[in-house]
């Protein structure tokens, strides 16, 4: 990364100015693709297809009137806001979009930054962007934004070491750090010796770390702050969470901050296991397609994609409870992530042409044991026991029994009466009846 | 320790000792400000901006794994517990500067001196001996920051880290068991509450609500049956039932619209 100042001042803006774009298209995404899932138009109004939308509720929310409440601190109240966008942008610095291409004679690579661990820097502006969410909820001084804050540090610390485990096998995979180097090596293949004959996986890990994979995208919604892991700002329970006391500006700043997350969750999400800014097929069919700017629309697919993932889970799964929430963290998540981090180990050790094999055949037989043992062994919930006592219902709930007669409703009786006396009362309602009576 | 000082601020770069000179300052006073704030939370912030400056000076002094391990695990995980148990003591908690020990502040001070005195004075005889590195690549032969530190953690010091691991996950395991309080009875499943709720004698739907159907919708007037009758179940024991006079129940004048 060797650019003239100039390009990486072009470069840091266009990343903002990508970024914003972004958040504004993906607000107004969001609301079509769920109006659609719930038959329903969605915002039309405004541009084409309603496309403006959001352009104009940022306009609206940045007019509103700033309340800044009486029991808040007020530093902290104005500096949560900040650090929760500073660090969201912070981390899209280095996510790769193409490869190196040629700008106004200059070899460049379509990448802010990247050095030996950038990946890491994803990871670190995620974690000190919690503080942003927390130090919000704790600054309002009302209690659900207190509520909301604690549920926020809980969950993404929670979340982060699965998430860590998910990006660790990336890197044990791989034995690189840096966005961009792993985006280059997943364009080889890893060829499989079987006996005989050779067959070689597409080289991108979501293949090859299939369970990574799925963790990974798991614990990267409860990352964000999203539904159905969206419990700090759960609205339902905690009004708007650690954002009830915020509003106008520094509100929409936790607005841009939320969207500035997904986005960038799902650009590492594809960076790391689905190839980067590679295309979708073997370089055979289209020769040209991963050279020059032509990336770029390879990439932001695939961001797209994931961001049609994030609509779709919010529209299809009702929120978990908390402690459902922390159970599949803590109890599922991290146990597999760990078990598997080992499996990997040994099948890349059992793998290895190099060793010795009997060491191979040690350590590849070991890892399947091992995986063998814990499907086979796995505590099961408890087998259904039939009742001791008589069953008069539907496993044991109190249900109506199969012949009930239904007593007719008093209240439909009230109504006919003056209809069948000719009363000229006609739209009154029943408890002026009652008190006529 | 002066000399080393002076020649690692001559090899220093323009652009590090730029940084060093504005965040030097920074961490400076976060560590003063731990110290000298009030409230708790603030001391929690004040320290997470100086472990945020120290992570920025490993970075900048060619160790990026360490800096940015430094603010994934203590800036992020260990001073956002600290954050968490801290926000639960309530807003108003601060510390009180009230002497409960007669001359506690004074002797504090010099405590204090004399700590830092034995700090510095063993930090300078721990670096007086050393030269500032010609090269400075990794002295174990190592490709990277990661692979040295890799390489010291599993191969030179893998005893006392996995100790230090073990140790961790004993104090933490213990932690869980002081706080762990055991439910006492079994679990009560849906099938058990469901049954609670219909049990002959219990009413299954949702209690009244204060105000329902009754003339007025304050917490104080209880709820009224469809037949008029008084439901009890909305009848708070710490709001005493007050039957209010002629007066108080009349419509009230309002201000300037009737002489």
């Amino acid at each position: 990364m060797n650019d003239p100042i100039w390009l990486m001042l072009v470069k840091g803006v266009l990343v903002f100015v990508v970024l914003v774009l972004l958040v504004l298209f993906t607000i107004w995404y969001e609301r079509r693709v769920v109006a659609i899932m719930q038959v329903r138009p969605g915002p039309n109004r405004n541009g084409p297809f309603g496309l403006l939308q959001s352009l104009a509720d940022g306009l609206k929310l940045a007019f509103k009137e700033d309340v800044m409440p009486r029991t808040a601190d007020k530093v902290v109240f104005i500096a949560a806001p900040v650090i929760a966008v500073a660090c969201a942008f912070c981390a899209f610095a280095v996510i790769p979009f193409g490869p190196e291409v040629n700008v106004f004679g200059i070899e460049t690579e379509l990448q802010l930054t990247d050095f030996e661990v950038s990946v890491l820097l994803i990871l670190a502006c995620s974690a000190v962007g919690v503080y942003g969410i927390v130090l919000a909820g704790w600054s309002s001084g009302s209690t659900y934004s207190l509520l909301g804050a604690l549920r926020a540090a809980a969950q993404v610390i929670s979340y982060e070491i699965a998430l860590g485990l998910a990006v660790l096998t990336v890197f044990f995979q791989s034995q690189l750090m840096s966005t961009g180097a792993i985006v280059e090596a997943q364009a080889q293949g890893l060829p499989l010796r079987f006996g005989g004959f050779e067959i070689t996986l597409p080289g991108w890990y979501f293949i090859i770390l299939a369970p990574s994979f799925v963790i990974f995208v798991i614990s990267m919604v409860g990352e964000t702050n999203r539904a159905p892991f969206d419990l700090p700002e759960a609205e339902s329970e905690l009004v708007a969470g650690f954002a009830t006391e915020y509003s106008s500006l520094k509100y929409a700043s936790f607005f841009l901050a939320e969207y500035v997350n997904m986005v960038t969750m799902s650009a590492l999400c594809v960076t790391l296991f689905l190839g980067g800014w590679a295309a979708p097929f073997p370089s055979s069919w289209w020769p040209g397609a991963n050279e020059g700017f032509m990336p770029l629309v390879w990439f932001f697919g695939k961001v797209l994609a994931f961001l049609f993932f994030y609509v779709w889970l919010r529209g299809t799964l009702p929120r978990l409870r908390y402690d459902q929430f922390m159970r599949l963290g803590w109890k599922v998540l991290v146990p597999i992530s760990l078990v598997w981090l080992m499996v990997l180990a040994a099948m890349n050790i059992g793998l290895d042409t190099d060793n010795e094999l009997a060491t191979r055949i040690a350590f590849a037989g070991g890892a399947a044991i091992v995986v063998m043992a814990l499907i086979f062994f796995w505590p099961n919930r408890k087998p259904y026991e039939p009742p001791a006592e008589p069953d008069t219902g539907m496993g044991g709930f109190p249900v109506p029994p199969m012949d009930l007669a239904v007593p007719p409703n008093p209240r439909a009786l009230k109504e006919l009466e003056p209809a069948t006396n000719a009363a000229p009362a006609n739209g009154s309602s029943p408890t002026e009846k009652g008190e006529e009576e | 320790m002066i000399d080393l000082a002076q020649t690692v601020a001559q090899n220093a770069s323009f652009g590090e000792s730029v940084f060093f000179w504005i965040l030097a300052p920074i961490a400076l006073g976060g560590a003063m400000g731990l110290v000298l704030a009030r409230s708790a939370i603030h001391a929690a912030l004040w320290l997470a901006i100086t472990m945020m400056c120290l992570a920025v000076f490993y970075i900048m002094q060619a160790a990026p794994f360490l800096g940015f391990v430094q603010i994934m695990v203590y800036t992020g995980a260990i001073m956002m517990l600290f954050l968490f148990v801290l926000m639960l003591f309530g807003r108003d908690s601060k510390d009180s500067m009230f002497e409960t020990l007669r001359g506690q502040r004074l002797f504090a001070i010099c405590l204090g001196i004399g700590l830092a005195a034995l700090l510095s004075s063993g930090l300078a005889r721990a670096v007086s001996g050393m030269t500032v590195a010609a090269d400075p690549r990794w002295a174990t032969g190592a490709q990277s920051n990661v692979e040295a530190i890799a390489e010291a953690l599993f191969s030179t010091y893998l005893f006392p880290f996995e100790v230090v691991s073990g140790v961790l996950t004993v104090a933490a395991v213990g932690a869980l068991m002081f706080a762990h309080v055991a439910k006492k009875g079994g679990h009560r499943g849906q099938k058990e509450h469901s049954r609670e709720r219909f049990a002959p004698g219990v009413y299954p739907g949702p209690k009244p609500g204060p105000g329902v159907f009754a003339t007025s919708d304050s917490t104080a007037t209880p709820a009224l049956r469809p037949d008029g009758s008084v439901e009890p179940a909305s009848l708070s024991p710490y709001v005493p039932p007050r039957q209010l006079t002629a007066a108080e129940s009349a419509p009230k004048h309002t201000e300037g619209r009737d002489a």
